[in-house]
């Protein structure tokens, strides 16, 4: 008999079985961080033990501001603090910081370019629980924020060093975060993370990835499977959404006349796939372009490994409509 | 231009006197009509309102030093009823923060310093960037909660409108002031009774404001918003200390001071005619 998979709980983590982990990347990171920097202060809005924040809670406490279930009481004393030279982490849930708080954080922190860092949970597809919990859609809304940076971290790695990033930069920032027990895979790549950089993670004649978050840790499971059938695909990963790489963009999917696909764990509205596809238009790189990305639609409640494959962002789903494109 | 005061700066010893502060709310009054007749419009009722309220602040309560607008231990202020804005300007400039020359250019060309709401990008002494209304109390937790962390005895007003607390936002920020003891925190609510559809009491009634404050856990004082002495006493804030946060109730009138604008619902905003604005200019010099 089949194992019935359930619906996946918020604490679920996203690796897959015998996947290497690491334990809540973004709490020690920063834990870590305020150590050796005082003005660092942690706000959360009743998601402390879903942001991974609770690490922060449990390290500095003398630190930690609980705000309760109000966003936008998050987003505007994160914004008081920072205006007095503080570097607040505010956490809650993707869904929360840019639907219900988008004003807050418009005028509040981005319009005075203040160093707040958001940091929230659950992006994309990244839980079972239905479009209330999904962030399908934040990143084309805050991608319309002047000054924004939007970072979409990839694995474990990428978020502990995307952490000191944001940190060491000045000015707002809204990272996507992964959290639990993270998968972590990109040491295998010999990768470092920059801020405003893309990089190409593998290279490829065939096909190019340009991928951001939890899709370009697929897009590398494509690429390989890919090649067993004589596919070569290259994977561009594109943690920075906004300041875009462009000139990196462009360079790559100009080169070699490939099949450019763009993989995002976001709607097809508004995400990277939108901002590459303009980017090259832009740029004068004419090359054939697909996009893989969530639908413009309110997504259903499930199992995630039942979601992903229906929605297109599987390992498997992603290899079968490259390979049809190819055909 | 009529009526502002040639020289950028008042050589002024702060505290004001009473009467001195009745002379600065009469001098900010015809400076907010100036910039409105610069515009062709603007929020006569709403500026009128908190008149008082503002120059008390500014000419004798916030500890302020116009050559360092950015001073850390300087007490702060959210304008968060933004629309508003020219009542603010005029106390800064009055206060020395930038000329008076400013006022030409309010509203007017592309690249003016005074626009029609606060911006901490483009105008020194405005430690808050408002104009979408139910953020600044939200703002002021923070800045209060950063000053009590930092060790500084410095006070955090927020001037909020009574409309404005129809924001839900507004009682997020009033249930962490008190769970947090701001006593370093004084939110200020300006309250004519008038919103841009109406009575606030058919628009969306909040009253009372004064027992929903207490519930929240804050000291609530009310006071009559342009009785100047009343509001001096009643604005002087408790600085250090952890205890609950105060909320002054200001009872005001939209348009004060001009008695065709006077508790009138359309005065919200409006454009004035050139007769209009002497009669304006003759009852504000006058002292109404």
């Amino acid at each position: 008999m089949a194992t019935r998979l359930k619906t996946s709980a918020m604490i679920a983590s996203i690796a897959t079985a015998g996947q290497r982990t690491t334990a809540a990347p973004f709490g020690h990171t920063l834990v870590r961080l305020a150590t050796e920097r005082p003005e660092i202060v942690g706000l959360t809005a009743d998601l402390a033990k879903y942001t991974d924040l609770h690490i922060f809670a449990a390290a500095h406490p003398d630190r930690f501001y609980q705000m309760g279930m109000a966003e936008q009481l998050l987003m505007g004393a994160a914004a008081g603090f920072a205006r007095e030279g503080f570097m607040p982490f505010a956490t809650t849930y993707g869904v929360f910081a840019s639907r219900r708080a988008y004003d807050f954080v418009y005028m509040a922190i981005a319009e005075e370019r203040l160093n707040v860092k958001l940091v929230c949970a659950l992006p994309g597809l990244t839980t079972g629980y239905g479009p209330s919990h999904q962030a399908t859609d934040d990143i084309a809304m805050f991608r319309a924020i002047p000054g924004l940076t939007i970072i979409d971290p990839c694995d474990a790695l990428e978020i502990e060093q995307a952490t000191e990033a944001i940190a060491a930069h000045d000015g707002p920032v809204y990272m996507r975060l992964l959290r639990g027990q993270v998968p972590r895979l990109l040491d295998d790549y010999g990768y470092t993370f920059e801020l405003g950089r893309a990089q190409l993670l593998r290279d490829g004649g065939d096909v190019l990835f340009i991928s951001s978050g939890l899709l370009t840790m697929r897009t590398l499971e494509v690429a390989t499977a890919l090649a067993a059938d004589g596919v070569a695909a290259g994977v561009l990963h594109v943690p920075t959404i906004k300041p875009l790489d462009v000139e990196t963009i462009a360079r790559e999917a100009a080169r070699g006349g490939r099949l450019v696909v763009a993989a995002e764990n976001h709607s097809v509205v508004g995400g990277l796939g939108e901002a590459v596809g303009a980017a090259l238009l832009g740029r004068g790189v004419t090359c054939a372009f697909r996009q893989i990305a969530l639908p413009d639609a309110f997504l259903d409640a499930g199992a995630l490994p039942t979601l992903h494959e229906r929605y297109g962002i599987s390992s498997s789903a992603i290899a079968a409509r490259v390979k049809s494109w190819l055909a | 231009m009529a009526g502002v005061t040639a020289e950028p700066r008042l050589n002024m010893d702060v505290p004001l006197d009473p009467e001195r502060l009745g002379a600065m709310v009469r001098q900010n009054r015809l400076d907010v009509t100036e910039m409105f007749m610069t515009a062709g419009n603007g929020h006569f009722g709403s500026c009128f309102s908190c008149t008082e309220i503002v120059t008390v602040l500014y000419f004798a309560l916030l500890r302020l030093d116009p050559d360092r607008p950015d001073w850390a231990d300087r007490d702060r202020f959210v304008f968060a009823k933004g629309h508003a804005a020219p009542t603010l300007y005029s106390a800064l400039i009055r206060r020395g923060f930038f000329p008076a020359e400013w006022i030409e250019e309010y509203e007017t060309k592309v690249g003016s310093r005074l626009m029609t709401h606060p911006s901490r990008r483009y105008q020194p002494g405005v430690d808050a960037s408002t104009g979408a209304l139910g953020h600044g109390l939200s703002v002021g937790v923070g800045m209060a909660l950063a000053g009590r962390f930092d060790g500084r005895d410095y006070a955090t007003y927020v001037l909020m409108g009574d409309g404005e607390t129809n924001e839900g936002s507004v009682w997020e920020a009033a249930a962490a002031a008190a769970k947090f003891k701001l006593a370093n925190l004084v939110g200020i609510i300006d309250r004519n009774r008038l919103s841009v559809d109406g009575w606030l009491a058919d628009v969306m009634p909040m009253e009372p404001l004064g027992d929903k404050w207490r519930a929240f856990g804050w000291d609530v004082i009310e006071v009559d918003g342009h009785d100047i002495p009343a509001l001096t006493e009643a604005l002087r804030s408790k600085r250090g200390g952890e205890g609950p946060p105060t909320m002054v109730l200001a009872d005001t009138l939209k348009g004060k001071g001009v008695s065709f604008m006077e508790d009138v619902r359309s005065w919200h905003a409006d454009t004035v005619s050139a007769e209009q604005y002497a009669l304006i200019r003759a009852e504000l010099e006058a002292g109404a």
